[in-house]
């Protein structure tokens, strides 16, 4: 069976897939992918089911030997990826032959780097997932991120795969791409779309107009920034009054205001619950961008409704859906 | 009144939504806050929900935005929790949990006693003669959130928050007292520490404890 072998593995490089749904009731975060879409994606471009587990690399990526004929691809972060020391691009199906080595270098564009194996990454599953959780050590390898030594099996290839991988002669780069999706930034200012939160009238009206409309501030991201949330530093934010609150279930993209002022926006590894005013709530669509941008990037919320965020999150399932079927009129 | 006017239900982001079930952490609220859980984990599968998380005062509905909608899922909800004081609970159990207090295991009790003006072993017969009810989990994978504390031994959290604590640490912050599942930071006054283990994920269930559990501390000899 085919593996990946780590030779060495990068800043922070960890085996994900799309999380833990089923255990918040018991205190398990979700956990998965950052960029959901981006690990879809590399998925779907090697022929695997979209939830499969893949590797969430991270700015400075690892080196990896391939034990056997491999299909694979990279979607997310622009992060210098090189298959023998030749470039290798995004979206892009390549068929490496064994022995190759993945590496990568200088970080373009972007944060983290989905690299999907056909046939997924074989490690056990633990509570419905293969998701790497290291506060908890569950998940990935030994519940940690990957360590030079580490041998990744992977799964057994589905017909998709083999499809592919009978199409695309062993050491060549497909010609074909998905397409235009959107390209990973990094360093940049973002728009991160939003809705009030449950907590956004109890801001006075300067932190509310900081929040949206034509008044909308600059927040950066500071260096407190991981998979479990993003501290973002800017004008501080002040309740009109104080509030006294229990802790209430938080989700992925809601936007927490501590003590101090400076919000923090919940992502992949939150906990299931949290006891800070809730002021905004990212909208599904946007993840994707919070999650490739690193400390430094500069961000600014813009509200919407309800109805524009899910029409916004269908638009976007209607891309992946239409790069399904470009991928197997590939395959007729 | 309705039921939506009873338990307002709100968006929780655009993939979820929040139901409350009382304002307050009290005994009433949390058995409407069980018997919520209980229920909405078995709404139709077509409304796309995934997963239903209960807290203190409030019940979560997670739902896949491709498959569901607010609109569609709040009517439901609001529909499954017309009747909701007939849905039956499991009886509720009672787990011990034995503790090492003091010494190395809870380098803490001392400065809590001195907060509370008792000696550390009448803050350790205060501590182990209550009965806890588990409010929830959260926090952390097993973590308990216990009500029930002593008035008398609610302490102030450390000012700075300890780098390393021992999975097993029982723990006293502000008027609440807990068990840390794992080796982690915390800043909780750590007056005992207990071998269960709080979380196990190749156990079933997973979490040692849960919503609606009593708990009781016992001292064994260190």
């Amino acid at each position: 069976m085919s593996a990946v072998h780590v030779l060495r593995p990068g800043l922070l490089t960890t085996v994900q897939d799309l999380g833990r749904t089923g255990h918040q009731y018991a205190g398990v975060p979700v956990g998965g992918a950052m960029d959901r879409y981006a690990l879809r994606l590399a998925n779907l471009l090697v022929g695997n089911a979209e939830s499969d587990a893949a590797l969430e690399v991270t700015l400075l990526g690892p080196t990896l030997e391939l034990q056997g004929d491999v299909l694979l691809s990279i979607a997310g972060a622009h992060l210098s990826a090189t298959l023998d020391e030749r470039p290798l691009p995004n979206g892009r199906t390549v068929h490496a032959p064994a022995g190759a080595r993945l590496a990568f270098g200088r970080p373009v564009a972007g944060c983290r780097a989905y690299v999907a194996f056909a046939g997924g990454i074989a490690v056990p599953s633990v509570l419905g997932s293969r998701a790497t959780y290291p506060r908890a050590r569950l998940g990935g390898v030994d519940g940690r991120a990957l360590a030079a030594g580490d041998l990744l099996p992977l799964g057994e290839l589905g017909a998709r795969s083999h499809r592919l991988a009978a199409a695309l002669p062993r050491g060549r780069v497909a010609s074909w791409t998905p397409g235009p999706h959107e390209p990973a930034r990094t360093g940049a200012a973002i728009e991160v779309r939003a809705l009030r939160g449950a907590h956004f009238d109890a801001l006075t009206p300067e932190s509310r107009s900081a929040l949206r409309g034509e008044a909308a501030q600059w927040f950066t991201i500071t260096g407190e920034a991981d998979r479990m949330g993003y501290r973002l530093d800017g004008p501080g934010l002040e309740l009109a009054a104080p509030l006294e609150l229990v802790s209430e279930p938080v989700a992925f993209g809601t936007v927490q205001l501590p003590p101090g002022g400076q919000p923090i926006v919940l992502m992949a590894d939150r906990q299931t619950t949290g006891g800070y005013p809730r002021v905004l709530e990212a909208i599904s669509a946007d993840l994707p961008l919070l999650a490739q941008a690193a400390p430094g990037a500069r961000i600014r919320f813009r509200e919407v409704s309800l109805a524009e965020a899910r029409r916004l999150y269908l638009a976007r399932e209607h891309e992946l859906a239409r790069i399904a079927l470009a991928i197997d009129l590939q395959l007729a | 009144m309705t039921s939506a006017a009873l338990f307002p239900i709100e968006p929780l982001g655009d993939a979820a939504l929040l139901v409350r079930l009382g304002d307050a952490i009290d005994e009433v609220t949390h058995v409407r806050v069980r018997q919520a859980h209980s229920r909405l984990r078995h709404l139709p599968p077509a409304l796309g929900g995934c997963e239903v998380v209960p807290a203190f005062t409030t019940v979560a509905v997670h739902f896949d935005l491709a498959r569901g909608t607010y609109a569609a899922l709040a009517a439901a909800v609001a529909a499954a929790l017309a009747d909701l004081e007939h849905e039956p609970l499991p009886a509720s159990r009672t787990i011990t949990v034995p503790v090492r207090y003091g010494g190395g295991h809870g380098p803490d009790l001392e400065y809590v006693a001195a907060q509370a003006g008792l000696t550390p072993e009448e803050v350790v017969r205060r501590h182990a003669a209550g009965a806890y009810l588990v409010h929830m989990i959260g926090f952390a994978p097993g973590f308990p959130y216990l009500g029930g504390l002593d008035p008398r031994l609610a302490c102030p959290r450390r000012e700075t928050p300890r780098t390393h604590v021992p999975a097993g640490s029982v723990g006293i912050g502000g008027s609440q007292t807990g068990i840390y599942p794992f080796d982690s930071p915390g800043g909780w006054q750590l007056i005992g520490r207990t071998d269960l283990v709080l979380f196990a994920a190749d156990r079933e269930p997973a979490s040692l404890l849960a919503a609606g559990d009593r708990v009781r501390f016992r001292e064994v000899s260190r």
